[in-house]
Parts: structure tokens; sequence; C-alpha cells
């Protein structure tokens, strides 16, 4: 009883990360159930992962950048740029995929540092460049295609976008076997994952989660793995992508968790100030930020070029604002400082899944749009209600919190004789600090 | 005379989880001046805030009486219509609006929806110079100095027909004179019958002003000292503060003082904005192995911004002049070169500049030797969770584990994060800006007892502070700064706060 009252309590005061994942998970189920069970055939899960791919892959980056407290408005323009692009390297040019894919990335590469450069050097704020990036960007998409689309791809770049790892099993199985080892394998990594995590956190006396809510959360991921892993192995097995799409997953979550440079990231968006002077050189790592964008952003214009199979002078058009809005609807602060990767993969998926789960149901763009849009405001809307329930004095009304809200800290800031001093003034940052 | 105007019974308020204030009592005379003291935390700014109806009537227990009658406020307008105004410790004028704007931000001199511009002027003017102010009331607040922006609060405060001001602690973020105007003010307006509460952290202050002192700890009022019975002293007032004597307000030290560590030489720096004001006059200055260097003076004078210009060049434009370590020059030109020759600068302003407050203790502790935790490539959490947990330890941070939130701390503790940050990148010289500021007796206490263990440990400390008796107290030697010149040079034996003070007020020869 004690250990469920323990586990209720610990669950409010992780409202949000548990919300969320409740809330992707109804939203299945009232999919699943409003489109008589097509949402979760094996097919359309399968479909699910590829459509939604280069949106994840754009939320990765877009999640970084909004940790550092900076935004991306040119993500869908720089995947259309290079969409066109690899088209003509590939087809125009003739050249073969494994010179192309790496060229793409590396025009990403210049594409983000163009970016950077304004931003983390000049000064200019990222809504800005990034804004004059969407328009220079489109526009090159549409100079380089001369307005006009190019296709077809070979197959090797295709399978970037619909291709599958190949049956080991020679079709002769129900569910495809790699697809089965893969699944059943990185369930077990999970598992073995979050015991390690939790054992070194009792080691080191660290606020850990109640046993009974550990047991339960960690065997609903598994159960969720086995699950996709049974749907994708009866269907055509793993696409590619997906496995592309995890390896990144991991790699930057180890990226932002345990390298300098990503715990500079998080630094940098929660006070940029202090990080300055704790040593960190916030003008590189704002510089690397939007190079990795533009490498990412490189990859999920082949990713959705291949999918297509033609590059398209409108190709990547608001992607941006759906990445923007995974990487919100999973948990990242506005004022930066606060994300996760993982949050931002869980925000696209409810994206994707709504995406899905409506076209089935053969709503229109003008419905989708506006459901979507209201899941953005609701989830954001949770998320600062909850902020201020648990935050700094709680207790107190919302008429109250506004009250304070709309009564800024101002006007000592700018006299005071440090400020001013180091560089890149922030004040609405300052501000926030001092609110939290 | 002692006609009470405010009374508060029984003031119980809880958070979720803790107990804030816990069956206060508080009793202002009409017309007096009534401190307010206790320790961070203590619950000081709860109590004003349940007054102000910054909390609203149905979120707390007791009641409260205003001129006899019992108050229910929703909210601030409330309690401002009945005369009650509070000033935040941290200031609420909008920088980029003129003084009579900010004056009437909320009360606009209108007929018919238009602002009267005539009438907001002069009026202003009228309630300027109440304060004690000249400035034009046209001038934005953002070209007014910090002290001058306070008294544009008060005026602010008295355009409201105010009868009881309540102040968060005013003077945090002035200098002495300016501080010494304010106190003033306080006194003058008193004489206008207006009755004020104070918070302060400052005994001196609450001696020259205070007609009363209510003392709060953990939640609970201690007593209330009355100046006509000869209550009010230090030692009292600390004594109910802390819950016990405190024999001495500074550790004793046994200082071994060894080879020159850092000195720096001819150091100009030219204002960031404003090229023609040199801020930093040719200073010289260096610290030794295992000594308490103090930099005295008035707001202004340059310490802080000596300091950063010197750690990687964060302040000031057309720096110039030479760093010596062990009589070796070095580019201190970035932070991260700065750091690298072992030179630490923890700031004076700890919320906007020293701490990620939205990230736990550990993360925070490690930041400016993140590359000492680095293994094949990775931040190694545990041994960070480690060294984490052995600052808690020996810091006596109060936190229950490394992985709290550091916005959640008191001042003290994350000061102590702030210094455990900068032990970590294991330095040989340690700036300290205004250590202690913000931080109650008890705390103050502990970091003087850091900052003399690290001195014995042969590390070369300068503590810059604008509390004189505390550079006393703990310094083996006092620099003065004035103007941006370093006008004095004082060893601890022949220091005292007036010879300081004609130094620290000296004009450039």
């Amino acid at each position: 009883m004690s250990a469920l009252r323990e586990s209720l309590s610990f669950l409010t005061s992780r409202l949000r990360q548990v919300g969320i994942f409740v809330a992707l998970i109804l939203i299945v189920i009232l999919f699943q159930v409003l489109t008589d069970g097509i949402l979760l055939q094996p097919q359309n899960v399968s479909n699910l992962v590829v459509q939604n791919s280069y949106i994840l892959i754009l939320a990765i980056g877009m999640v970084m950048v909004i940790i550092a407290g900076h935004i991306d408005l040119s993500v869908g323009s720089v995947a259309g740029f290079i969409g066109a692009v690899s088209g003509v390297m590939i087809v125009h040019w003739g050249w073969a995929w494994w010179i192309a894919i790496p060229a793409c990335l590396l025009v990403g590469a210049l594409v983000g540092a163009w970016q950077g450069y304004w931003i983390a050097y000049v000064g200019i704020p990222a809504f800005i460049v990034t804004l004059a990036g969407m328009l220079i960007f489109r526009g090159l998409t549409l100079i380089t295609l001369k307005n006009q689309q190019i296709t077809p791809f070979p197959d090797e770049l295709r399978a970037l976008g619909g291709g599958f790892l190949p049956d080991i099993s020679g079709g002769t199985s129900v569910l495809e076997f790699l697809t089965v080892i893969l699944g059943v394998g990185g369930t077990a990594a999970i598992l073995f994952q979050a015991i390690k995590e939790r054992r070194v956190r009792r080691k080191f006396n660290l606020e850990n989660e109640p046993m009974a809510w550990f047991a339960v959360k960690t065997a609903f991921i598994a159960l969720l793995m086995l699950i996709i892993t049974f749907l994708l192995a009866s269907y055509r097995g793993t696409p590619i992508v997906l496995i592309v799409l995890a390896a990144l997953v991991i790699l930057y979550s180890a990226l932002m968790n345990n390298s300098v440079f990503g715990r500079h990231v998080y630094a940098i968006g929660g006070n940029l100030h202090a990080a300055e002077l704790s040593g960190v050189k916030t003008k590189a790592v704002t510089f690397r930020l939007f190079v990795n964008m533009g490498v990412l952003a490189a990859l999920a214009g082949l990713v959705f070029t291949a999918r297509l199979n033609s590059a398209q002078p409108a190709g990547g058009t608001g992607f941006e604002l759906d990445a923007i809005a995974a990487a919100f609807i999973g948990g990242a602060a506005v004022q930066g400082g606060i994300g996760t990767v993982a949050g931002a993969m869980i925000g696209g998926l409810i994206m994707g899944v709504l995406n899905n789960g409506m076209s089935i149901l053969g709503l229109g763009t003008d419905y989708q749009q506006l459901i979507k849009g209201l899941v953005l405001l609701l989830a954001v809307g949770f998320d600062i209600f909850n902020k201020n329930r648990s935050g700094s004095g709680g207790g107190s009304t919302i008429g109250s919190r506004f009250k304070r809200k709309t009564s800024p800290p101002a006007g000592s800031e700018s006299t005071t004789p440090v400020s001013g001093a180091p560089v890149g003034d922030r004040p609405e940052k300052a501000a926030a600090s001092r609110n939290p | 005379m002692n006609t009470p105007i405010l009374q508060m019974r029984g003031i119980t308020k809880t958070f979720p989880g803790v107990k804030a204030l816990q069956d206060v009592t508080l009793d202002v005379n009409r017309g007096e001046v009534h401190a307010i003291c206790g320790e961070n935390g203590a619950g000081k700014s709860t109590l004003m805030k349940v007054l102000s109806g910054v909390y609203p009537h149905n979120s707390f227990e007791g009641d409260i009486l205003f001129e006899n009658e019992p108050c229910s406020f929703s909210n601030i307008s409330d309690s401002e219509k009945r005369g009650i105004v509070i000033i935040h410790q941290e200031l609420a004028l909008s920088p980029y609006l003129s003084i009579a704007e900010n004056i009437y931000l909320g009360n606009e001199q209108a007929t018919r929806g238009w602002v009267d511009w005539r009438k907001t002027n002069l009026e202003a003017a009228k309630l300027l110079a109440r304060v004690g102010l000249s400035e034009n009331p046209i001038t934005p607040v953002q070209h007014i100095s910090v002290g001058k922006q306070q008294l544009v609060e008060i005026a602010k405060a008295l355009s409201k027909e105010v009868k009881l001001l309540i102040l968060d602690e005013p003077t945090a973020a002035l200098n002495d004179e300016d501080s010494g105007h304010l106190l003033d003010l306080i006194l003058h307006l008193k004489g206008q019958g207006v009755t004020s509460i104070i918070i302060s952290h400052k005994l001196n202050e609450i001696r020259k002003v205070a007609d009363a002192v209510t003392i709060i700890r953990d939640g609970k009022t201690i007593e209330t000292l009355r100046l006509d019975e000869g209550q009010i002293t230090q030692e009292r007032i600390i004594r109910g503060m802390v819950g016990r004597d405190l024999e001495s307000l500074y550790p004793d030290r046994d200082p071994q003082i060894g080879e020159e560590v850092l000195r720096i030489e001819d150091w100009s720096v030219q204002h960031p904005q404003d090229h023609s004001r040199i801020v930093v006059h040719n200073a010289s200055l260096n610290v030794r192995k295992g000594e308490v260097v103090g930099m005295a003076g008035l707001m202004g004078a340059g310490r802080t911004e000596l300091a950063m210009s010197v750690f990687g060049r964060t302040y000031g434009r057309a720096i110039s002049g030479k760093v010596y370590k062990y009589g070796k020059e070095i580019n201190t030109s970035t932070v991260s070169e700065a750091i690298s020759h072992g030179i630490a600068y923890a700031t004076e302003d700890r919320k906007q500049y020293g701490l990620n407050l939205i990230e736990d203790i550990k993360r925070n502790i490690s930041l400016a030797a993140l590359r000492k935790l680095v293994k094949g490539g990775w931040v190694d959490g545990n041994e960070e969770t480690i060294v984490a947990n052995r600052y808690r330890t020996s810091m006596n941070i109060k936190a229950p584990t490394v992985a709290a939130i550091t916005g959640k701390l008191s001042g003290g503790n994350q000061q102590k994060v702030v210094l455990s940050k900068w032990m970590f990148s294991d330095p040989d010289v340690l700036i300290l800006d205004e250590p202690t500021r913000g931080i109650d007796v008890g705390a103050k206490f502990e970091i003087y007892t850091i900052i003399a263990r690290l001195a014995a440990e042969g590390k070369a400390v300068i503590v810059i502070s604008s509390e004189l008796p505390e550079l006393l107290g703990i310094c083996d030697r006092i620099y003065t700064l004035s103007a941006g010149h370093v006008t004095g040079e004082v060893p601890i034996a022949e220091a005292t706060q007036e010879k300081l003070m004609h130094y620290m007020t000296k004009e450039k020869e």
C-alpha cells in the first residue's frame, strides 16, 4: 500500500514525463479504435515509421538547438535544398550513392556553418538568421531544380527511404528473423541499461524511482518494443531508416548526456552568462550546434527524397514546424536548458500518429492542421500549468501567478556595472532564470 | 503614539510539504520603522507576500488587522488600495520607460483613456522632490543608477498614497552612500507619518533606523525588540536569528604566506560601450600563496570590472596591462585560458552569472572542469556524482542529494555550489566577488571558514567586498580602489574602517 502511495507521489512529481508517454499511448488507442484496427496493422506501423523518420531526424537536431535557447526555422528548406542537390548529383551527374550521400551531408554541414556563423559569431538571433535561411534555401532549391522535379533515383538511394533489411530466413518464416533478433536484442539491451542505471543511482544514494513504478515502466517499455518488433516482423521486416534513426537516437542521447559538448549545450541554454564565465566556449558550441543541425537536415532531405523517389521544388515545406512541435511536445522549454532527445522522439511520434490516424480516417489537411495546432498548444500549456503548480512557491492560484509574471523584475540589469559585460546579452534569459 | 497600524495574528502558511510560516505574530505601530530580521528562508518574504496579497486571503490561516479593520486581500491591488505598498528586492521598473511613466505605471494619469502627460510629469516631479531626486521625470529609468531607481520605486509607492511601506532588502544592491540616502529617506518619511517595514540583513542599518525589530526563525516569530526599551543590540539580534550566540563572526586564522602567485601590472580597462570612460586605470596588485587579499571600494570603483577583465576579458574593451603568475607572464584573454592558468572567478551575482539554476548540483559543480571527468571521450557520470558528493560533504551543502536543482537551494547553499565548482577546477588563485552577498549570518561564517581553509591549503585568495568589517575580519592585506585607481594597500595590522574609507573616497593623485 505504501509502495503504491510512493509510486503515486512519484508519478505526480514526474507528471510531465509520464504524461507525454501516456498521451502517446492514449492517442494510439484512440486511433486504433477509430480506424477499426487499421492503425496498428503491420503494414501501417511500418509506414508510420518510414513516414515520420525524416521529421524525427530533424527533431533530434531541433531539440538540441532549442535546448541551447535557439530555434531553427530553416530546416524544411534546407532538407528540400539537399534533396535538390542530391537529385543533381545522382540523377544529372550520375554520381554513385556512396559519393553522393557524404557529399550531400557535407553540403548540409556548410549550410549549417553559414547559419551558425551569423548566429554565433555575428550575434544575429537564430530566429532571424534561420527565417532568412528558410527563404534563401527555398530559393536555392527552386534555382537548383529549375522549378522542375528530378526523378527517378537509383534503387540504392531509394532503399534509404523505403527499403528494408534483407530477410535472412529467405522468406520461409512468418516472422522475419533479423527483425526479431534486432528487436529482442534491443529490448534486452534496454532492460540491461535500465537496471544498471538504477543500480548506479542506488549506489550513490541519488533519488530513485520507487521499485513498483520502475518495474511497471520498464516492463511496459519492453513490452512495447516487443509488440513493435512483432508487427514489423510480420510485415516486411525492419525499415533501413529505422536502423539509421535508432543509431542516431542512441548516439545523440549519449552525446547530450555524457559528452562535454552536450553538457555545454545544456549549460548555455540554462544560463548563458554562467556558462561563459565557467569557460564554456559558447560561440563555438553554438556554431557546432548549427553545423550539426545542417547535417541532420541534409540527412532528412535525403531520406525524404529517397522515399518520394523525386526531388521536388516544394520538398520539405513545413518540416520545420513539425520538428519544432515535436521538440516542444516532448518537453523542451522555450527558454532553453531543458529537453531530451527521447522526449522529442515521443513528441514526434505523437504528431506522426495524429497525422497517420487522421489520414486513415479521411480527415482533410484542414482539420489535421487544426487538431495538430491544438495538441501543440495543449501540450505546452499543460507543461506551463504543471511547472507553475510545482514551481517556486506553489499553492497559489493561477491568477496570482499571472500577476507575478506580468511584473517582470526589470530595471536593475541595465545600470549595474557588470551588465552588458559578458558577450551576448540576453535579458529574457536573465529574467527567466530569476523566475524559475 | 503607540497605536497599532498593523496586527498580524496567528499567520500560518503551508506550501506542499513545507510549513513556511507557523503561527506568526507581527505588531507594527503607526509611524514607526519596523525591521524584520531572519536568516534566508526564515519566512520573511513569505510573510510580506501574505501581507501584501501576493498570496490571497484564503491561501493561509490567521488574521490581518490593518488600521483595526480585518483585511482579506485577493491580490496586490487590493492591498495597495488600502495603502500597503511593497517594494521588492528585485526592482520592478521598466528600463526603457521614463521615470514618470514608471511611477504611474498601472495607475496612469489619464482623462477619458488618454494619458495626460503634463499632469503625469508634473506630479512625478513633485514626488521625486519628496524622495530627494532632482532627475528630470522624462529620463528613461535605465539611465539612472540603481540607487536612484530604488528612490523612484519609493516615489511610485508615494504616488499610491502609501500608509505602510514594505521594503524587501532595499539596500542589497546599493553602495554605502546610496544606502545612507535611502535610510535617511525612510526616516524622513517616518516624520511625514509613513510607517515602514524593512527587511534587511544589515544589522548596522537596522540599528540606524529601526524603532522595533521582529525576529523570525524557521517560520516562527522569535521576539520583537523595541528601541525604547533598549533591546536592539547586534548581539541580541544575531542570537535571535541563529538561535545561538556567535562567539566570533570570523574564523581564526594563522596565515602562512608564501611566494607571490599572481601579479597584475598596469591594468587598464575601458567601458565596453562608453569608450571615453576608463573604468580601471593602471591598476597593479599582487597576491601570494596562502594569502587572503581584500579589494575594497565603493560602488563603481572598478573592482568587479578589474576582476572580470583579468578573468578572460569578460568585461570591457581596450584592455591593457600584464598578468604574471609565479613571475611569468601569462595570457588570460579567454575564460578557458584563465582557468587553465589556475585562475577562478566566482561572480558577485550567483543567479545571473554564477549558476545554471535549472540544472542540478552535480552538473553545476562539474561545469568549469568538465574535461577532468572525461574518460575515453565521454563524461564519467559516476565519477561526477562521487566528486559532487565529496563537495557536498566538505562544503556542507544542505541538499537531499547532489541531483537537487540548484535554483531551489538557499543563497548560502548556492554560493557553496559556486565555490565547489571553482575548487573542482583546482585553481591557484581564487577571486571571490562579494562571496557573502544575500547570505544569512550563519552561512556567512561557513563561507569565511571555507575561505580560511582555502588559504591554509596554499591557495591565493582575492576577496572583493562592500562590507568593510568582513574584509577586516578575513583578509591579510587590503587594496582600496577609487574611481578605477588603486588608491591604497593596507596590511591588516594597520587597517581600520576609517582608514580604508579614507582611501576608498580618495580622488586620484
